[in-house]
């Protein structure tokens, strides 16, 4: 955390102890091992007798409760931190079940992937799309990580190494799923007036949004994600985005499991429902493709950051706007969407719609 | 500092605050939520946004406990926050919900804060456990009172204050309590039982702890442009403050709250308070402990360092005192689920500053102050409350 929050805090010129009014991490506390993980932010933070608070969800929702805390008028300036240290979890899989319900759902006694694998079998089903399309997700975004230095797993796969990787859940395979990574990453948020003074070219929050769906599994939609749908007007509403699709120039998404990456992009309208997975295999959403997606290698290539994968996409977004992203540069970059989902057993997601133009 | 939307509540509701409730904690915030929605005469519908507080997941035993209890909070298809600052999160979360509203992103937000720590077997101190340091405190095996038990002594020794005068502020919240209806610990009870009852660790007697509980409540707030469309008598949500202190509650003097005199000068700039003890009718302080009680009112401004028992034992702070404190009953009377005792003394606030509080009612109700304390002794959270004028 500290390592990051110096880095971020020299690239937007501020000082933690003057300059900055708030401060937010994403956390959870099964993940760190503590309860009550809050007592241990605000040291390497720089917040000690500071404003500081802990929200329960990902980065993208930290960001958004930051972005609301500036726009009340109280803080000219917010950092939000989130972090992943999955290397000390010796049980992740036992965490995870903590979450299912503990009447309805944990006596299953399943590895809670199971919700992927049954969630996929019916987007595949619903949609017609194949587990060979699925698989290029993982291809383009293994390779993608290639060029970016900050990725914990790059690698040149083939779909028939995918697809024929161990079976987790019926149609899950173990490379459909993003692997644990260590990470933190901190941001700076500023006011419109703070911004103009604090840099020459910020990059612009126009639009957020963030929705829950039904924490039952077994009252849900399992073909698409409702959340994003919510989330995605309200972004897109505050945004002024009318036609996704022509005036988003590139996407970060959640890519948990593969088959996410395609149905959180039917529900960012950057295709039509059920189309994802053709565009993908056809290489659209390739890094020189009419759409990259997950140019920084999302979290298949990247690295399962937890909290902080929602940061990772916003990271991307804010590095390609800035035209800072060294090999893996988008040219003429001016719009972007970054989409967060907590993954299983949730149905909690946000979207966020960037851009270097206010 | 200019506030984008003045921010008002306008319901409450709260459950019974009782150890091994039956009910799960979605039905808990279920029916502070059906409470606080009929008091405004408002539906789900009338709701765009809702923030969560709830303490460790570790009482509950589950993980990412918000997105299980997001049903029971009305909060599906929603959008939905958790905020936390562990104890403090009970008068953290309408800050939270506060910004919701005051950034004019939402006309109006619910706040829930629900906690139900009797699975934790064989008591909730175990889940405390897990709070330390791995490195530098947990290999000590250290309970929670342990610490409580050292500020306290540190407390009573620079200020030279007898127990007695300590053990005063548990027979009169617990003695406020027996007129709240959804009190756990309301008790009519005399200085000589706290000092003889068990000692849990020296100088701390149990009657001097608030009790293990299971609860939730909520409160509504709404932006000044819809507040009277739900009611004639809102109350305003015109100051709030949070800070947060070093982990390292080792390299502190414990007598002091520093971080609630932080969050309370925050809150008072916000809400325009210059006197803090003359402009304030009345405190809800955290009180989990008897000395948590004097030790915040100091932190508050609302007395000198070291005077607080002075001012507990003369009757200053009793509910017909000059400055009423707890006049719900507190956390030492009406029982401490968590975050649901820190949301409780915002409700108390909402019905006292509207005239609402029956037998507890305060005199002259204008402006009342709520705060909550948590981490490891080092979060402070407040909120100032004006009635409508």
């Amino acid at each position: 955390m500290f390592e990051a929050a110096v880095k971020a805090y020299v690239d937007a010129g501020v000082n933690a102890r003057k300059d900055i009014g708030s401060f937010l991490t994403a956390a959870e506390d099964y993940w760190e091992g503590y309860s009550i993980f809050d007592e241990f932010v605000p040291d390497q933070l720089g917040a000690v007798l500071r404003s500081v608070c802990t929200i329960g969800g990902d980065g993208l929702l930290a960001i958004s409760n930051g972005a609301m805390q500036i726009e009340t008028g109280l803080f000219d300036v917010v950092a939000v931190e989130a972090h992943s240290k999955a290397s000390d979890m010796l049980t992740f899989d036992g965490i995870l079940s903590h979450a299912l319900d503990p009447v309805y759902n944990r006596a299953f006694n399943a590895h809670p992937y199971f919700i992927a694998g049954l969630e996929m079998q019916r987007y595949l089903h619903a949609t017609k799309t194949t587990r060979e399309q699925c698989a290029s997700v993982v291809v383009k975004n293994k390779h993608n990580a290639m060029d970016n230095p900050l990725a914990a797993f790059p690698a040149d796969m083939t779909v028939d190494e995918i697809i024929n990787s161990t079976m987790v859940s019926h149609p899950l395979t173990q490379r459909d799923i993003s692997p644990l990574a260590d990470g933190c990453i901190v941001m700076v948020l500023a006011s419109e007036k703070k911004a103009k003074e604090l840099a020459d070219h910020p990059i612009w929050l126009k639009g957020l949004g963030w929705y829950s769906d039904t924490p039952w599994l077994e009252a849900r939609d399992w073909s698409a994600a409702g959340y994003t749908n919510l989330a995605r007007d309200r972004a897109y509403k505050r945004a002024g985005i009318k036609n996704p699709r022509k005036e988003i120039d590139f996407a970060e998404v959640d890519d948990c499991f593969s088959y996410k990456e395609l149905q959180h992009l039917e529900a960012l309208q950057i295709c039509e429902s059920g189309k994802a997975g053709k565009l993908a295999e056809a290489g659209e959403f390739n890094c020189d493709g009419s759409f990259p997606v997950n140019v920084s290698g999302g979290r298949l290539g990247a690295g399962n950051l937890l909290e902080a994968s929602a940061l990772q996409s916003v990271l991307e977004c804010v590095q390609q706007l800035r035209g800072h992203a060294g090999k893996r540069q988008i040219k003429n970059a001016k719009t972007a969407v970054a989409q967060s989902w907590r993954s299983v057993p949730t149905a909690s997601g946000c979207v966020a719609v960037l851009s270097n133009e206010l | 500092m200019n506030i984008k939307k003045r921010v008002a509540v306008v319901g409450a509701g709260i459950t019974l605050f009782r150890r091994r409730l039956k009910e799960s904690g979605k039905e808990l915030s279920f029916h502070a939520v059906n409470m606080a929605l009929e008091s405004a005469e408002m539906t789900r519908d009338d709701i765009d946004s809702v923030v969560m507080g709830t303490a460790p997941d570790a009482f509950d035993g589950i993980h990412m406990k918000s997105e299980n209890l997001l049903d029971g909070a009305g909060a599906t298809q929603k959008p939905y926050t958790h905020v936390y600052v562990g104890g403090g999160t009970g008068v953290f979360s309408p800050i939270g919900g506060w910004w919701h509203v005051a950034s004019g992103m939402h006309d109006t937000c619910l706040v829930v804060c629900e906690e139900k720590m009797s699975p934790c077997f064989p008591h909730p101190q175990t889940a405390f456990r897990t709070i330390w340091d791995p490195i530098t405190s947990r290999p000590l095996n250290p309970n929670l009172v342990w610490i409580f038990a050292l500020e306290m002594h540190r407390y009573m020794k620079v200020h030279n204050i007898p127990k007695e005068h300590i053990a005063q502020v548990a027979v009169k919240n617990k003695g406020n309590a027996l007129d709240h209806p959804s009190a756990q610990l309301g008790a009519k009870i005399t200085v000589d039982d706290v000092l003889n009852s068990e000692i849990m660790v020296y100088p701390v007697n149990r009657l001097d702890i608030s009790p293990p509980s299971d609860g939730a409540a909520a409160l509504i707030l709404a932006s000044e442009d819809v507040a009277r469309k739900y009611t004639d008598a809102p109350v305003w949500l015109d100051g709030v403050g949070w800070a947060l202190d070093s982990a390292y509650w080792t390299n502190r003097d414990l007598y002091y709250p520093q971080y609630v005199e932080e969050a309370a000068k925050m809150a008072y700039k916000m809400a325009k308070i210059n006197d803090p003890p003359k402009e304030v009718s009345f405190a809800e302080p955290y009180d989990p402990f008897t000395y948590k009680e004097l030790h915040h009112l100091e932190g508050l401004q609302l007395a000198k360092k070291g005077e607080a028992p002075k001012l507990t034992v003369e009757g200053v702070t009793a509910r017909d005192g000059d400055l009423p404190v707890c006049p719900s009953g507190g956390l030492l009377g009406v029982g401490n689920p968590i975050a649901a005792a820190g949301l409780m003394k915002c409700c108390e606030a909402f019905w006292q500053l509207r005239n609402e509080a029956g037998k507890r009612q305060v005199p002259k109700a204008e402006t009342g102050v709520c705060q909550a304390w948590g981490d490891l002794m080092q979060v402070g959270t407040v909120c100032v409350f004006k009635r409508d004028s």
